[in-house]
């Protein structure tokens, strides 16, 4: 199967610290991969590398032709007096004009019922639970037609049963849209659960396997 | 009342810049920029008092200073961790200069009464198709921006994941801002004119679920204060700014207790 990401001799140092060092993985087309590693590991600024939204010391990233790119941020400000509908929320990423489209409409409710949210799409994003926040975000990414989606710590702030219905939809999505899947944690046994690889950043270096040969107690 | 030209014109006036209010407030408020949209107008008080100095219109020194402020604020807000602080020092020097220049002008305190409180009634022909075009012009490069800035304004983090230059669309913002702190400061003046620019839009977010409502509230209100605020000033010869204010005042304090209530 053909890779949608390779990731050659990727270097990343800052002034005062050394992030990681000539790291190379790749991705095959309709994988899912669990990065891993404790806190401060440099597992968001690897995710901005590959977004392009930060520049690495040294060596290069590349997606497949033509391959889109979806991504859901570790953080979001919303408070619980954030105004938007779920439904609205989704919506800034549809050009402004034409989100009345029939097409764009269409899609954006196909995306509702993917995301389990179309009962609660006038819901104000400020008074939904975690786990229906993270779907929007989810969902509002899936908006670009994704054919990798990136997510990061999208689980962290979550109760088990939230955890559980969200790690169901990714697996839904990779099973039914072949969408692959790139899932920052640090929750082993969540990613022994629903990934099918892992990628282990540790010592300022990667170590890559099938994710059943993964230890336990390997971040550590 | 409308069989006096001043009244029409002061309709006509207040109309168009209510809705420009109306809409650049949702986003200074979705922005969280209501402490700027203060700073801004006591630049324009400076600039005001400046063109009264200089024999210029009032409009056209508020444009010039808020203009220039609002560059500079941005820049300043980028390079300091102290936000409020620094841009406190930078309205106190600016209502500073501001009492220096109708000093130094030798006018009399009509003067400066109308540039704090608003002049609307004594607005003429000329006066209104300035302030006309310039709600037009502030309409229609919100309305080119639109899809950055309310992505950029509700989502800062999603935007720049996808990557919008929010950079550019903050200092846009800023220069939409001003221009409307100049044009709304001619009918509640500047003292009072972040009334307009933020109490409208603020209840508009209790009132509305998405950006298009949020937005036809806010202008709603607006409109509803501006043109209640001429009638009754009319009846009465008290301030129009006293009327827009209480009203705006009024329908905030409501609409935010029934939603405590509800909750
Ligand atoms: N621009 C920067 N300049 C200097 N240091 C930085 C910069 N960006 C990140 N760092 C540092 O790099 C380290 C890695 O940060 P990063 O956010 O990538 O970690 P992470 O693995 O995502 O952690 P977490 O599990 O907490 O999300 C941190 O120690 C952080 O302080
Ligand atoms: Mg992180």
């Amino acid at each position: 199967m053909e890779d949608i990401l390779t990731v050659s001799n990727l270097t990343m140092h800052f002034e005062n610290k050394d992030l990681f060092d000539d790291l190379s993985f790749s991705l095959p087309e309709g994988s899912m991969t669990a990065l891993l590693g404790a806190n401060g590991t440099g597992k968001t600024t690897m995710v901005n590398i590959l977004l392009g939204m930060q520049t690495p010391t040294n060596g290069s990233v590349k997606f497949a032709k033509g391959a889109k790119v979806g991504y859901v941020p570790q953080f979001r400000n919303i408070d619980e007096d954030y105004p938007l509908s779920i439904r609205s929320f989704i919506e800034l990423n549809a050009p402004f004009f034409k989100r009345r489209s029939k097409h764009i409409r269409r899609h954006i409710n196909h995306i509702l019922k993917d995301t389990n949210l179309t009962k609660i799409q006038n819901t104000r994003m400020g008074e939904a639970s975690g786990g229906q926040k993270q779907r929007a975000y989810l969902a509002q990414a899936l908006l670009d037609h994704p054919d990798i989606i990136i997510l990061d710590e999208a689980t962290a702030s979550l109760d088990p049963m939230a955890k559980e219905e969200l790690m169901t939809l990714i697996q839904h999505l990779n099973h039914k849209h072949k969408m692959t899947v790139f899932f920052v944690t640090h929750d082993i046994p969540l990613a022994k659960k629903y990934m099918k690889n892992y990628l282990l950043l540790k010592n300022k270096s990667v170590q890559f396997g099938k994710i059943e040969d993964l230890q336990e107690e390997a971040i550590g | 009342m409308f069989s006096y030209a001043f009244m029409r014109y002061a309709f006509l006036a207040s109309t168009f810049i209510a809705i420009t209010c109306g809409v650049v407030g949702v986003y200074v408020v979705a922005r969280n920029f209501s402490f700027l949209a203060h700073t801004l107008s006591e630049i324009g008080f400076a600039g005001a008092a400046f063109a009264v100095f200089a024999g210029i219109q009032p409009l056209w020194g508020m444009l010039i200073f808020t203009l220039l402020g609002a560059l500079g604020v941005g820049e300043l807000s980028k390079r300091t961790d102290q936000k409020e602080s620094s841009i406190s020092a930078v309205s106190a020097l600016f209502i500073g200069l501001g009492v220096l220049f109708l000093a130094i002008s030798g006018s009399n305190s009509r003067y400066a009464t109308s540039i704090l409180f608003g002049s609307i009634i004594g607005v003429d022909r000329q006066g209104v198709t300035q302030l006309i075009v310039l709600s037009i012009v502030v309409l229609a490069i919100t309305a080119a921006i639109v899809h950055p800035l309310n992505f950029d304004s509700f989502d800062h983090i999603g935007a720049a994941a996808h990557h919008i230059n929010s950079a550019w669309i903050g200092v846009v913002f800023l220069l939409l801002m001003a221009m409307s702190v100049s044009i709304g400061s001619q009918v509640v003046g500047s003292l009072l004119v972040f009334i307009l620019l933020t109490l409208p839009a603020s209840t508009a977010q209790y009132l509305g679920r998405t950006i298009g409502s949020m937005i036809i509230w806010s202008v709603s209100l607006a409109l509803i204060g501006v043109w209640a605020g001429l009638y009754l000033g009319y009846l009465t010869n008290l301030p129009v700014t006293f009327f827009i204010s209480i009203i705006e005042v009024a329908i905030y304090l409501g609409v935010y207790l029934t939603h405590l209530a509800r909750k």
